[in-house]
C-alpha cells in the first residue's frame, strides 16, 4: 500500500460516493433498458392471450381477428354443443381424469425417488440419466416407440393405459429434478432426531419428512397436473381411439376457423389457473400457518 | 490497508463455511443415510415407469429402424439396412435437418438474450426481494398454461388482417400489410422464444440468485467497472444455468413438429414433422430410422452441455 495506484484512487472514490449517497445510489441507465425489456417481456408474454380470450366473448358474427364484434357466450355454447368441433366436452373430461391420475402418481414417484436420490447408491448414476434422456427425447418418437410396443403385445392402446405411461415417462422425471430442489433445503437432523426419539420408519416419512415437504410436494403435483393435461406430443400416438383435450385443440387449429377454437383456450386456460391457484394458494396458506405456529408457540 | 484486509477476511468466510457445511453433510449422508437395497425400494416405482415407457419404447424403435416393410403399414421381420440408407441418401433429410438447427439455433440465441438479461434485471436490479420474488412468478405462470393455446394466440396480433398489421397501417409505416408475420419462419422463432424463454429464465436466475452480492461489493470496491463484473463475476457464475436452460430448450425445439407445422403455415418442416408424415402413412420401418438419428443427434448435443456442467450437483446445490 505504499504506492498509491490509481485503482485505490477510484475505488476510495466509489466508497465515499456511496457513503455520500446514502443506501439508495442512483439507478443507472442500464435499469431503465432492462427494465423496458422486461416490461416488453412481460406484454408480450400475456397480451397474445388476453387478446384471445378477449375475441372469444364476440357474438355469432365473429371473426378470428380485430375488431370485435358484439358481445355474447355464442361461442363456448358452440364449443360444447356442436358436433363439428368435436368431442370438447369428453376430451375435457379426460384429460383433467388423466391429469389427476398422473399428478397422484408422479407425487408419490417423486417424493420416493427424491428420497432414494439424497445418497449415492450403486446404479443411482445410470437411473439418473435414464431419467434426463426420458426428458429430451423427443415426445412423438417415444410416443410411436410406446404405440408399436403395445401392438406387439396385443394390447390395445388408449388413453388410460399407453398415454398414462407415456405421460408418468415425462412428468415423473420433471418431478424428480423439482424434489433435488426441494430437499437440497431439507434438514436431515430433523429425521435424525424422530430416529432418537423412536420413530419407524414410516413414521419418519409419514409425521416428519412429509409435512416439512408439503409445499415442495405441492409444487410437484402442479408440474405434474399441467404437464399432463397439456401434453400433445406424447399421447398422440398412445391416447387410442379417444382423444384428450390437447389432441382436440390440435384438431380444431387443423379445421375450426371460427372463434370456438378461442372460446376452447378461455376455458382451458381458466382451468390452468384454477389449478395454478389452488397450489399456490396451498403453499401460502402452509406456509402462514407454520409462521403462526411457530410465533405463538 | 485494514479496509482491504476485512475485505478479503469477508469474502474468504463464506466459501470456508459452505465448504466444511458440504464436509458435515457429506459425513451425516454417508453415516445415516438408509442402505443401497432402501434406496432402489425408494426409487423403484420411477424405474418402472423408465423401464416399460421409456427404454421398452427406445428399444422397439430401434428394432423397428432395422426391419424391411410391405408398405400398407406391416413390417416383415428381415434385417435391413436399407431404410438408413433411404434416409442418408435424401436430400430431403439434410434440408430437414438444416432447417431444424436453424430453427434450434435461432430459438436458442433468442431465448438466451432474453432469459439472461431478464434474470439479471430481476436480481441484480430489483431491490425489493419480494418484489423480484413476484415479477419472477409473473412470469412463470404462463408455463402452466397450455402451450398450444398460447401459440394460438399470435394468430389474432400477427395475421394478414391482425392488431400488429392494423397499426402499422393506420399509422402509416407500411401501405401493405406484412405477409411474413404469420405462417412463416419468423412466425415460428417468434412462438417457440415465447414458450421456451421461461426455461432459461428459471435456471439462470436460479444461478444468480446464488451469487453472494458481497462478491460483486468487493469487485467495485476494488475498481472493477461493471462490464468486468459482468464477464469475471456474473456470466461464469451463471454458466450452470445457462447450461441447463439450454438443455431443455435445444431438446424441446429438436423434438418438436406442431408449432412448425402450425406457425409456417405448412411452408416449413422439422425433422419430426416428417416422421410425423411417415407414421400418418404408416411407414413405421423410415420414421424408425428417422427417429434412431434424430435421437442420436439430440443425445450427442445434451451429452456436449452436460460434460461443461453437474446437473445433479447444480439441482441439489
Amino acid at each position: 500500500m505504499s504506492a498509491t495506484s490509481p485503482l485505490t484512487v477510484t475505488a476510495a472514490r466509489r466508497v465515499r460516493r456511496r457513503v455520500v449517497d446514502g443506501a439508495e445510489p442512483r439507478r443507472p441507465w442500464t435499469f431503465w433498458v432492462l427494465a423496458t425489456l422486461f416490461a416488453g417481456y412481460v406484454l408480450a408474454l400475456y397480451g397474445p392471450m388476453l387478446c384471445i380470450y378477449v375475441l372469444s366473448f364476440q357474438d355469432i358474427r365473429g371473426g378470428l381477428v380485430f375488431p370485435m364484434k358484439g358481445l355474447s357466450v355464442h361461442w363456448f355454447i358452440d364449443l360444447f354443443t356442436q358436433v363439428r368441433t368435436g368431442d370438447v366436452k369428453g376430451g375435457f373430461e379426460r384429460s383433467i381424469v388423466l391429469a389427476i391420475v398422473v399428478t397422484i402418481l408422479t407425487v408419490v414417484g417423486s417424493f420416493l425417488a427424491g428420497l432414494a436420490f439424497r445418497q449415492r447408491f450403486k446404479g443411482d448414476g445410470v437411473v439418473f440419466y435414464l431419467m434426463i434422456g426420458s426428458l429430451v427425447a423427443p415426445g412423438l418418437v417415444l410416443g410411436i416407440g410406446v404405440g408399436l410396443l403395445f401392438q406387439y403385445f396385443g394390447l390395445e392402446a388408449s388413453w388410460f393405459t399407453s398415454a398414462l405411461g407415456a405421460h408418468l415417462s415425462w412428468t415423473l422425471p420433471f418431478g424428480v429434478l423439482v424434489m433435488f430442489a426441494v430437499m437440497s433445503r431439507f434438514d436431515r437432523a430433523w429425521e435424525e432426531a424422530a430416529r432418537d426419539l423412536g420413530a419407524t420408519r414410516w413414521q419418519i416419512i409419514w409425521l416428519v419428512v412429509v409435512p416439512i415437504l408439503a409445499p415442495g410436494l405441492l409444487a410437484v403435483a402442479l408440474f405434474g397436473f399441467t404437464l399432463s393435461y397439456d401434453e400433445f406430443s406424447r399421447t398422440l400416438q398412445t391416447s387410442g381411439p379417444l382423444n384428450t383435450l390437447p389432441l382436440e385443440i390440435w384438431a380444431m387449429t387443423l379445421n375450426v376457423t371460427s372463434p370456438s377454437l378461442y372460446a376452447l383456450g378461455t376455458v382451458t386456460t381458466l382451468a390452468s389457473f384454477l389449478i395454478i391457484g389452488i397450489c399456490l394458494g396451498g403453499i401460502v396458506w402452509i406456509q402462514k400457518r407454520r409462521a403462526t405456529r411457530i410465533s405463538v408457540h | 490497508m485494514t479496509a482491504g484486509t476485512t475485505d478479503t477476511l469477508s469474502a474468504d468466510g463464506p466459501s470456508n463455511r459452505s465448504s466444511a457445511e458440504a464436509a458435515s453433510s457429506k459425513t451425516t449422508a454417508s453415516s445415516s443415510g438408509p442402505s443401497g437395497g432402501m434406496a432402489w425400494l425408494y426409487v423403484s416405482p420411477l424405474v418402472l415407469v423408465l423401464v416399460p415407457f421409456f427404454i421398452a419404447p427406445i428399444f422397439v424403435v430401434l428394432v423397428a429402424s432395422f426391419l424391411e416393410h410391405d408398405g400398407f403399414g406391416g413390417m416383415l421381420p428381415h434385417f435391413t439396412l436399407a431404410n438408413y440408407a433411404g434416409v442418408f441418401s435424401a436430400d430431403l433429410t439434410w434440408r430437414l435437418y438444416l432447417s431444424t438447427v436453424k430453427f434450434a439455433a435461432l430459438t436458442w440465441a433468442g431465448t438466451l438474450v432474453l432469459g439472461f438479461w431478464i434474470a439479471y434485471f430481476l436480481v441484480f436490479h430489483v431491490r425489493n426481494q419480494l418484489l423480484a420474488i413476484g415479477l419472477f412468478l409473473l412470469c412463470t405462470v404462463p408455463f402452466w398454461t397450455s402451450n398450444i393455446i398460447r401459440m394460438i394466440s399470435w394468430i389474432p396480433l400477427l395475421g394478414k388482417n391482425g392488431l400488429v398489421n392494423s397499426i402499422l397501417l393506420s399509422t402509416g409505416v407500411i401501405h401493405q400489410p406484412l405477409e411474413f408475420l404469420l405462417f412463416s419462419d419468423f412466425a415460428v422463432v417468434v412462438a417457440y422464444v415465447h414458450q421456451l424463454t421461461i426455461f432459461m429464465i428459471v435456471p439462470i436466475f436460479n444461478a444468480m440468485s446464488r451469487i453472494d452480492k458481497r462478491t460483486v461489493e468487493a469487485a467495485l470496491d476494488a475498481g472493477a467497472s461493471r462490464l468486468e463484473i459482468m464477464r469475471y463475476i456474473v456470466v461464469p457464475l451463471s454458466k450452470n444455468g445457462i447450461a441447463l436452460g439450454s438443455i431443455f430448450v435445444l431438446s424441446i425445439v429438436m423434438g418438436d413438429f406442431f408449432v412448425v407445422k402450425v406457425m409456417s403455415g405448412g411452408g416449413s418442416a422439422s425433422i419430426v414433422s416428417a416422421l410425423f408424415e411417415d407414421i400418418a402413412v404408416l411407414q413405421y420401418p423410415p420414421a424408425a430410422a428417422n427417429a434412431v438419428i434424430l435421437l442420436i443427434v439430440v443425445v450427442t448435443m445434451i451429452a456436449l452441455i452436460l460434460r461443461t456442467v453437474d446437473v445433479r450437483k447444480e439441482i441439489a446445490r
